[in-house]
């Protein structure tokens, strides 16, 4: 069982190596979209000190969503996504493989990018460390919902602009414990209580996102 | 006539039954909704807090009780209707999404027009606020996603799995009042207490959401006849139907 959960995060790894650029431009627009906002606000230190957290946050959710149209769409393109649902081996598993491939692949330069948005928002190295761990939990809730909308919009013309619709309401309890997180900080309180509601998320949909996904995957290809 | 649970499972039988109790659904409504206007604004007094802009509260509560209720019951139909493969629940829970999301909007609305006189303000981030306004996505997330897809079954089957994924949101919703002390004041009505307003305008919240409920079975009804004529069009009891139409 497990694996069939190496073997897809390898191989779609592998497929993301192969496509560099396309890999990282979730990462790309996550830095020039956050780049938008002390333009058009103003930069002022104090205003941008105060959203910096948020604009971090709603840039990373949209470019998660972004890229996660893309988890299912080549292999159901190819048909090689039915000979994988036509395995013996569980469904869940290959979800999870390849919701890990796209963490590590487009996640991972998110959190790493965060300390970047963070220093351009003038924040305390205390906020920034905040936020990136922030993002470290959230961006699996981002990668695991995000799978579900794609599974669920598998194929459809207008996929790619439903998923925003689908998912993003789903995604606000992270948005709000982990923008929290930094604001904890920055009142001088211990963020602490806020991570640990993230990483009750992230558990919780751990284990429900992989069965709802797969249980969309089959609906998509009934 | 004998009317039994699986009367209404049966396509061509609920097009039929349906159709019987479309005008008394209507009547009542507009029955109820006229008598509970007439009992809130004429009758019911002025609250000795908030003046005569309370009043929206007949329209703004039961709004928001049927925003909560239909997403459950549609949630209900279209897991049932995945389960058991369920032409007609399926039906009844596409039918349901339009009806519940203009209630969810009505109670976004009408609670804009209470918080302005009486907070000061057309709307705030408040915990009960934000989670009815996510509940407005849900809706239409699942009206966007059933109509994107073109196949009956899959978008039925679809939209009950976003459905029951969305109705995590509901009792976060119903106890948010209790849960977060924010701006948005407690619930009025409660089932273990006695009433903390006066019989009147309790009379008036009740006879509304009466009529909220039969505008929305009259409504889903029409709905759901629609979309079986829509989704049996191949079948020869409405060609029938539509041939006889013709001849008329």
């Amino acid at each position: 069982m497990r694996g069939l959960l190496w073997a897809v995060t390898k191989r779609d790894l592998l497929l993301a190596r192969r496509r560099r650029v396309e890999a990282l431009l979730p990462l790309g627009f996550f830095v020039v979209a956050a780049g938008l906002f002390p333009i058009a606000i103003g930069p002022e230190p104090n205003t941008l000190k105060l959203i910096g957290p948020g604009v971090a946050w709603v840039c990373a959710l949209l470019a998660a969503m972004l890229s996660v149209t893309q988890m299912f769409a080549s292999d159901h393109h190819d048909g090689s996504l039915e000979q994988m649902l036509l395995a013996a081996e569980r469904l869940e598993w290959l979800v999870l493989g390849k919701v890990l491939a796209h963490w590590l692949s487009s996640g991972v330069p998110l959190v790493l990018a965060s300390p970047l948005i963070g220093v351009l928002f003038d924040m305390q190295a205390q906020a920034i460390a905040t936020l990136a761990l922030s993002l470290l939990l959230g961006t699996p809730v981002l990668s695991l919902l995000g799978a579900v909308g794609a599974a669920l919009t598998l194929g459809l013309r207008s996929g790619a602009s439903l998923v925003f619709l689908l998912v993003l309401p789903l995604t606000v309890p992270t948005l709000i414990f982990g923008t929290g997180a930094v604001g904890a900080v920055d009142a001088g309180l211990s963020p602490q209580a806020h991570l640990s509601l993230q990483g009750a998320l992230l558990l919780l949909t751990l284990l429900g996102a992989p069965l709802a996904a797969a249980a969309a995957l089959r609906i998509s290809l009934d | 006539m004998i009317l039994r649970f699986n009367t209404f499972a049966a396509p061509s039988r609920f097009y039929g039954l349906a159709g019987g109790l479309l005008p008394w659904f209507w009547a009542s409504a507009l029955l109820f909704g006229l008598a509970g206007l007439y009992v809130g604004f004429a009758m019911a007094p002025t609250d000795f807090q908030q003046g005569e802009a309370y009043r929206i509260i007949f329209i703004h509560v039961p709004a928001a009780w049927m925003s909560m209720l239909i997403y459950m019951v549609m949630a209900f139909w279209a897991a049932w209707g995945w389960m058991l493969n369920a032409r007609m629940a399926s039906m009844y829970a596409r039918a349901l999404a339009p009806t519940g999301a203009l209630f969810t909007f009505i109670a976004l609305w009408t609670g804009a027009l209470w918080g302005k006189p009486t907070w000061g303000t057309w709307w705030v981030w408040d915990a009960r606020l934000t989670s009815e306004f996510i509940l407005l996505l849900m809706y239409l997330g699942y009206i966007a996603l059933t109509e994107a897809i073109d196949d009956p079954r899959r978008a039925a089957n679809a939209g009950a799995l976003l459905a029951l994924v969305g109705a995590v949101n509901i009792p976060i919703i119903y106890f948010s009042v209790r849960w977060w002390n924010t701006l948005h004041q407690g619930s009025t009505i409660s089932m273990t207490a006695a009433p903390k307003m006066v019989s009147t305008m309790l009379t008036a919240m009740l006879l509304m959401t009466l009529s909220f409920w039969a505008y929305s079975f009259a409504v889903v009804f029409t709905r759901a006849r629609a979309i079986v004529l829509e989704q049996e069009g191949e079948t020869e009891w409405v060609r029938a139907l539509t041939h006889s139409r013709e001849q008329a």
